[in-house]
């Protein structure tokens, strides 16, 4: 959980609270005749129902599930597997069950992390800019507030958690040989993660929306 | 005493392994010899169970590996002890982490025990002293002396290596040859190696299988061996000009 968790954390503040002042500043930019606590709302609303749950997994997807597959398609090169095989261990469930539980119990406390980071970084933004001013931009975000909409969330950000773990852990143990095969193989994951984190975005949106 | 009997291996429809038949005989070393591309690691891979075989049969004492249960394999698997080419040292964990792992797993003991243990087996591989450095601090050949300690840790019955000279220097690979030939007599252990190294042959070798084209071509003991009259092992001994030189001398 630290490895694949915890050293996430800063990269996802750092896109979180920028996100979370370019979507402030740009809605800012494109409402101006709407009332001032738009603003606040639609960052707050795109921030916890579409950006905090599928663009950090997105980011993990790469972060992540590169490492996962690399990890484990170097143990498989270097026989650690079959090692693990011969001592009786399903190395399948050794090696991959605990980053896929690590990542789906741990995953959420990120996305919510994100969400607060990014809702502050859309405070900074309008104190940096003359857009709107800071109380009306937490007034927005305090209106009309729909906590189901952080349930989905958290929903969709242990799913996708689900998929970008297993799919790099079925890439990384699918290497059979060459350090070649290690690095195509961590491309398939990422790329293979994304594609299905968008699709289920879709699906999870028109299910539970 | 481990025996295959008519093994045959395939893979995409090409026979690596054909019809090998052998026994391996408890307390000894048995040595599977044969160029790069024979099938030597196939056979081991295939002995351990790491590999199905197409058919034949594979039997430990009067257990046959492919009638065994799962759970039956598991506990059986813990009765072997392999030495990867590679080492398959866990880069997560420091050399004695290594050597407790099985322990830690499989053996039941307490935390002291297994501590114990693995200084007992680090100890007679020399390696107590790095017991604290990871995996990529250590040389080649240390790297070896720990995967025979992690592979002795639990007290196998069967020890297998596979290639455990590749890499090393003459003078590390015979002191590994002599570890592993002590550790086999000191537990009678079965113990198969891979190898194509000439001098491992002459130093360890109680029992020589020589495989070529994935055929057993020539079985015997390293005495024999000077002698034999088979073309491709003399092909395969005398490959190099200083063996040849030799030969002609003798």
């Amino acid at each position: 959980m630290m490895e694949l968790g915890v050293n996430s954390i800063a990269i996802v503040a750092i896109v979180s609270v920028f996100v979370g002042a370019v979507i402030a500043i740009q809605t800012a930019l494109n409402l101006m005749n709407a009332p001032y606590y738009m603003v606040g709302l639609a960052t707050r609303d795109s921030l916890i129902l579409e950006f905090c749950s599928t663009m950090i997994a997105l980011i993990l997807a790469g972060k992540v599930g590169s490492n996962i597959a690399s990890q484990i398609g170097s143990m498989r090169i270097t026989e650690q597997i079959d090692a693990l095989e011969l001592m009786g261990l399903n190395s399948a469930c050794y090696l991959i069950l605990p980053k896929i539980l690590s990542m789906v119990i741990f995953v959420p406390f990120i996305t919510i992390f994100s969400i607060a980071l990014g809702i502050l970084g859309g405070l900074a933004g309008m104190a940096l800019t003359d857009n709107l001013t800071v109380s009306e931009y937490i007034e927005g975000i305090q209106r009309d507030f729909t906590p189901y909409y952080v349930t989905y969330s958290i929903i969709k950000s242990m799913v996708f958690a689900f998929i970008l773990s297993s799919v790099s852990a079925f890439w990384g143990y699918s290497v059979q040989s060459g350090t070649q095969e290690v690095g195509r193989n961590s491309t398939r994951a990422v790329v293979t993660s994304c594609i299905c984190i968008l699709m289920f975005n879709l699906l999870l949106t028109e299910l539970l929306l | 005493m481990i025996a295959a009997k008519n093994i045959y291996k395939s893979f995409n429809g090409k026979y690596v392994l054909e019809d090998i038949s052998a026994t391996f005989e408890e307390g000894k070393t048995n040595l599977i010899i044969g160029q790069s591309g024979s099938g030597k690691t196939v056979l081991l891979k295939c002995l351990v169970g790491l590999h199905g075989v197409d058919s034949g049969e594979v039997w430990f004492h009067d257990m046959e590996y492919a009638a065994l249960s799962h759970r039956q394999r598991s506990e059986m698997r813990r009765k072997i002890g392999m030495l990867f080419q590679s080492g398959a040292l866990f880069d997560f964990a420091t050399v004695e982490g290594n050597v407790m792992f099985p322990l830690a797993l499989f053996s039941g003991m307490s935390k002291g025990e297994q501590r114990d243990r693995a200084h007992a087996c680090l100890e007679r591989v020399n390696l107590l002293g790095a017991r604290a450095l990871r995996i990529s601090e250590l040389s080649g050949g240390m790297q070896k002396r720990a995967a025979i300690a992690r592979a002795i840790s639990l007290k196998p019955k069967y020890l297998f290596c596979d290639e455990p000279n590749s890499g090393l220097d003459p003078k590390t690979a015979i002191l590994i040859d002599a570890l592993i030939k002590e550790i086999t007599v000191e537990n009678n252990i079965t113990t198969i190696i891979n190898t194509h190294d000439m001098n491992s042959v002459m130093e360890i070798g109680d029992k020589v299988i020589f495989l070529h084209s994935g055929k057993k071509w020539w079985e015997g003991t390293k005495n024999d061996i000077l002698d034999a009259e088979n073309v491709e092992l003399n092909e395969f001994v005398f490959a190099n000009s200083l063996a040849k030189k030799a030969r002609r001398m003798m």
